[in-house]
């Protein structure tokens, strides 16, 4: 197959438009008598012999074979491909081996790396079929004139307003307005249809879960039974705990909180000494706390991530999103980032067997701050 | 090669049972000719063009198996670490081609390099377009046309990137949802609307599923279509050179060559692309694990695309916080969130149409700047992609802190201070830079090139000789054109104050008429080399070079 190739190459060179000197094709002999004119004639390209310039046989010879082998690897490259993607066959119990992350990673792998050198094979060899088997071209082309002549211009424009009028649309306002005005509605109604995407907000935003006497687990703790209730003894000052208010499991919500009460009602305990309060804080606030013990929303107040690195020296609770910077001591009064307003507080206590509970829900809405989130209503 | 006189016959029926029916043998011999100038910097759309195929093709794939339902379920499959986790049937799915389907980890990584590459592609090649000004007329539409695919690819690789339900991609839609509360009045409405309810509710996955494979997607393949359309019929930008003409363009045509080379460089693109899927592991949501509002890690960083977005709202200070009534603006959520990326991409999309208004330049150019040809235009992109880049930076401080050692919070404020300085003095260097690289081409044009050969002359003195540039080097320094600008004077020749500079928008145009074009070096009246340090080398021969100069300039004149 390539023996013939070859062959079909190197005696129609003779008739290419090969003008490079110094190849030693036989083509040589002949371009120098037939000259500037007659190689015109010869010409077989698609574009003008001026504009192509052809390689050498030689370099035509080479390049092919460059080519192909680059393709027979990208061959390879595929078979290897389809051989690795059955490499990995499933179990007894259906499961593919790719299961196990670790043989996944190795078919992950051996599947991409055989995909790789088969397309880039085939890239290659396409690249080196492109520069050295072909000519190369310089061809030349005209940008079109792109304003239209004025007579063009005015005989469309023309054209155009002459129809225009004919039709009555510029001549008749009544019928034109009513048109405009029949439009107007349906125009409105892909709005009014997306009304049913979502109820209204209403004060949905400003409530949670959280009402009085309510108990406390651990957030993504285990243990989502009584047991599980958070006491009062189980923070030490200079302690944090992310927390969750105790539901029943019902069977809605078979795992306890849906992930809508989760993201509004989560807190973060904090403990410590009575005296580290700040001056600042108002007595409503010290009122809420119970024994060194201050519960905020664990939400920021910027755009909602998760608030949930404290540091127990500086009293501060850090968001690892935009870094707003929350003073615990001090009714979680932003220190430092974007965020403005605090971190909602939730007023707690004891019950009796000294089980922290809340007192209320939280002083203002939780999470990002929006429009009237600082309206009390 | 024995010539194929004739097509074969099997080409022949097919090309006629098209041509019967669509008249097309004429246009098709003209599209299949048309010419594709040769330079690198042509294949970064190439580039983002693959890259989108790439997606496509891979995002059918993965479709097959992605379930987008936020229904909780207890995880029992295949990858034993996460066994009885509470998670959605999204990221089960997801955990499901990564680890049940063969190849279905790969196919995933293909996807999200590809959206990367995709987005980075873009950007370059829209920089690319910028600073050479093939943007100028008749292009301007086709540039709106990429100012709205840079914007829509962002947001599509958002959704994405927040389909599959993990902890960073959950978070991701938490900060996308706080920054829709803060709109003052409708914010509230509007994150209900989208999601359904309450944050992060049951519905937004479908939802954001159904945009990011069906209506975005749909969008940018028209809008895509429609950019290569208009590029076609306008036919490529080129620079500068030998033959290369605002009448005419010099490249490789469609047939044979151009359609083989962009095959090939789509193959490339795409070894490129399943290389990095094979070997560099990319978003390993298994690792995550599944989004909880109530959990984060530290140090989580978007998809590059949103780093810049990431940055601003991480660096804009709360000082501006407004509260009118009780009612709360937050500044340092909007600007952020809404007026920065208006800004970079309102001024994106207005640059044109400023530089026409201010430059009065209303001629039609197919032959590309040089970019330091148009000092004060490559100055502003520079200044924009130090904002843009500071921002970017911005969005890893706490990486950056963290790798330094230096603190959090003066990062925080290393970013506040240089993103308002950094574009000035970015702005002023480039410019500087641009001015000087003016006066070595007139340099260059005027005396040649220096050669490095040193001769003693008879004096003693040593000197440099400098050599005659290139016919082709000669075409390329010659294509600056005085940048051209409007020409308004205060008053006419009767005193009268003339009508465009009246007013404050006439006075604004002039003043940045005269910003514009202020310091750039005139090469009006240089002619190559022409300059006197080419008689230095040989004062014997002076006469001898002299008519070799005048043959020289007359023939490219």
């Amino acid at each position: 197959m390539t023996e013939n190739n070859r062959n079909h190459d190197t005696d129609p060179g003779a008739e290419g438009p090969d003008r490079v000197i110094g190849t030693p094709t036989s083509a040589e002999e002949d371009r120098v008598v037939s000259g500037r004119t007659g190689e015109e004639a010869d010409h077989e390209g698609a574009y003008s012999a001026a504009e192509t310039h052809s390689r050498p046989e030689e370099v035509q010879r080479k390049g092919e074979r460059t080519a192909s082998m680059w393709f027979t690897l990208a061959f390879l490259g595929g078979v290897g491909f389809l051989v690795s993607y059955f490499l990995f066959p499933p179990d007894a119990e259906g499961d593919p081996a790719i299961a196990n992350p670790l043989v996944g990673q190795w078919a992950n792998m051996l599947m991409g790396g055989t995909l790789t050198l088969s397309l880039f094979g085939i890239g290659a060899g396409m690249t080196v079929w492109a520069r050295r088997v072909m000519p190369h071209y310089e061809v030349a082309n005209d940008y079109d004139e792109l304003p239209s002549a004025p007579e063009e211009k005015s005989s469309f424009s023309d054209f155009f307003m002459r129809g225009a009028d004919e039709s009555g649309f510029t001549k008749r306002p009544l019928m034109r307005r009513t048109l405009l005005l029949a439009m107007a509605p349906l125009g409105l109604a892909p709005i009014v249809l997306l009304r049913d995407t979502g109820p209204l907000p209403r004060d949905t935003l400003k409530h949670t879960l959280w009402e009085p006497g309510m108990h406390m687990v651990v957030e993504g703790g285990v243990q989502e039974d009584e047991d599980g209730w958070i006491h009062a003894d189980d923070l030490r000052a200079g302690g944090m705990i992310s927390a969750l208010p105790y539901v029943a499991p019902d069977p809605e919500h078979p795992h306890g909180l849906s992930l809508n009460d989760q993201a509004k009602t989560v807190i973060l305990l904090i403990r410590m000494d009575e005296s580290e309060f700040s001056d600042e804080m108002t007595r409503e606030q010290r009122n809420w706390t119970h024994d060194g013990i201050v519960a905020y929303s664990k939400i920021c107040t910027h755009v909602g991530c998760p608030a949930a690195l404290y540091e127990s020296g500086s009293h501060r609770i850090l968001c690892p999103c935009h870094q707003s910077t929350f003073d615990a001591a001090n009714g979680a009064k932003v220190v430092f980032g974007p965020a403005h307003r605090p971190l909602p507080m939730l007023p707690i206590t004891v019950d009796e067997e000294g089980y922290l509970v809340a007192d209320g829900d939280f002083s203002e809405p939780v999470g990002p701050t929006f429009w009237d989130a600082q309206r009390g209503n | 090669m024995s010539r194929t006189t004739q097509a074969p016959k099997a080409l022949r029926g097919a090309g006629n049972y098209i041509d019967d029916r669509f008249h097309l043998a004429k246009t098709g011999k003209k599209q299949l000719g048309k010419v594709f100038p040769n330079h690198w910097s042509f294949m970064l759309g190439e580039i983002a063009l693959y890259s989108f195929i790439i997606l496509l093709v891979t995002g059918v794939f993965l479709t097959l198996w992605f379930k987008p339902s936020m229904a909780e379920i207890v995880y029992h499959g295949s990858y034993e670490r996460l066994h009885g986790v509470t998670m959605s049937e999204a990221y089960a799915s997801t955990l499901y081609i990564n680890f049940d389907v063969r190849g279905g980890m790969l196919i995933r990584q293909i996807h999200h390099w590809a959206a990367l590459i995709f987005v980075a592609a873009m950007l370059v090649h829209m920089l690319r377009v910028f600073f050479t000004g093939a943007f100028r007329k008749p292009r301007e539409i086709n540039w709106l046309i990429g100012v709205a695919l840079f914007a829509l690819a962002m947001i599509e690789g958002l959704f994405g990137y927040s389909l599959p339900d993990d902890l960073p991609s959950g978070m991701g839609v938490r900060i996308l949802q706080g920054v829709m509360m803060a709109l003052p009045i409708v914010g509230p409405y509007v994150s209900m609307f989208l999601f359904g309810g309450e944050f992060p509710g049951e519905d937004i996955i479908p939802r954001l599923y159904m945009l990011h494979i069906l209506l975005i997607p749909g969008i940018l393949l028209a809008l895509i279509g429609a950019h290569v359309l208009i590029l076609w019929h306008q036919k490529h930008t080129q620079y500068p050179g030998k033959g290369r003409t605002e009448k005419q363009v010099v490249g490789t045509p469609m047939l044979p060559a151009f359609a083989v080379k962009a095959g090939g460089f789509f193959f490339f693109v795409f070894a490129v692309t399943a290389g990095l899927s094979a070997f560099v592991q990319v978003n390993p949501i298994h690792l995550f694990g599944p989004f909880t509002p109530t959990s984060i890690t530290s140090g989580l960083q978007p998809d590059w695309y949103m780093g810049f977005m990431e940055g601003s709202l991480r660096i804009f200070p709360n000082w501006f916080d407004l509260n009118i009534a009780g009612y709360a603006i937050p500044t340092a959520v909007l600007v952020p969130g809404l007026v920065i990326p208006g800004l970079v991409f309102g001024a994106m999309a207005l640059w044109p149409f400023v530089e026409q208004w201010i430059s009065g330049d209303r001629r039609h150019h197919n032959v590309a700047d040089r970019p330091r040809n148009a000092p004060v235009r490559t100055g502003m992109g520079v200044a924009g992609i130090t904002f843009y880049g500071l921002l970017w930076l911005a969005g890893s401080n706490d990486i950056l802190s963290e790798t330094f050692s230096i603190s959090l919070y003066a990062t925080t404020w290393f970013f506040r201070i240089t993103v308002i300085v950094g574009p000035f003095i970015g702005f002023m260097i480039a410019k500087r830079v641009c001015l000087g690289l003016q006066r070595r081409d007139r340099e260059q044009l005027e005396h040649g090139y220096e050669s490095g050969t040193i001769q003693q002359l008879p004096s003693g003195e040593f000197i440099e000789v400098h050599k005659e540039s290139s016919d082709e080097t000669v075409r390329v320094l010659e294509s600056k054109e005085p940048v051209s600008r409007i020409e308004v004077q205060a008053l006419d020749e009767n005193g009268v104050e003339s009508p465009s500079s009246r007013g404050m928008t006439g006075r604004l145009r002039q003043r940045l008429a005269e910003w514009y074009t202020r310091d750039n070096v005139s090469f009006e009246g240089v002619r190559p080399h022409t300059g006197h340090h080419l008689h230095h080398g040989a004062h014997e021969e002076g006469e001898h070079e002299e008519a070799r100069e005048e043959a020289t300039t007359s023939s490219t004149s």
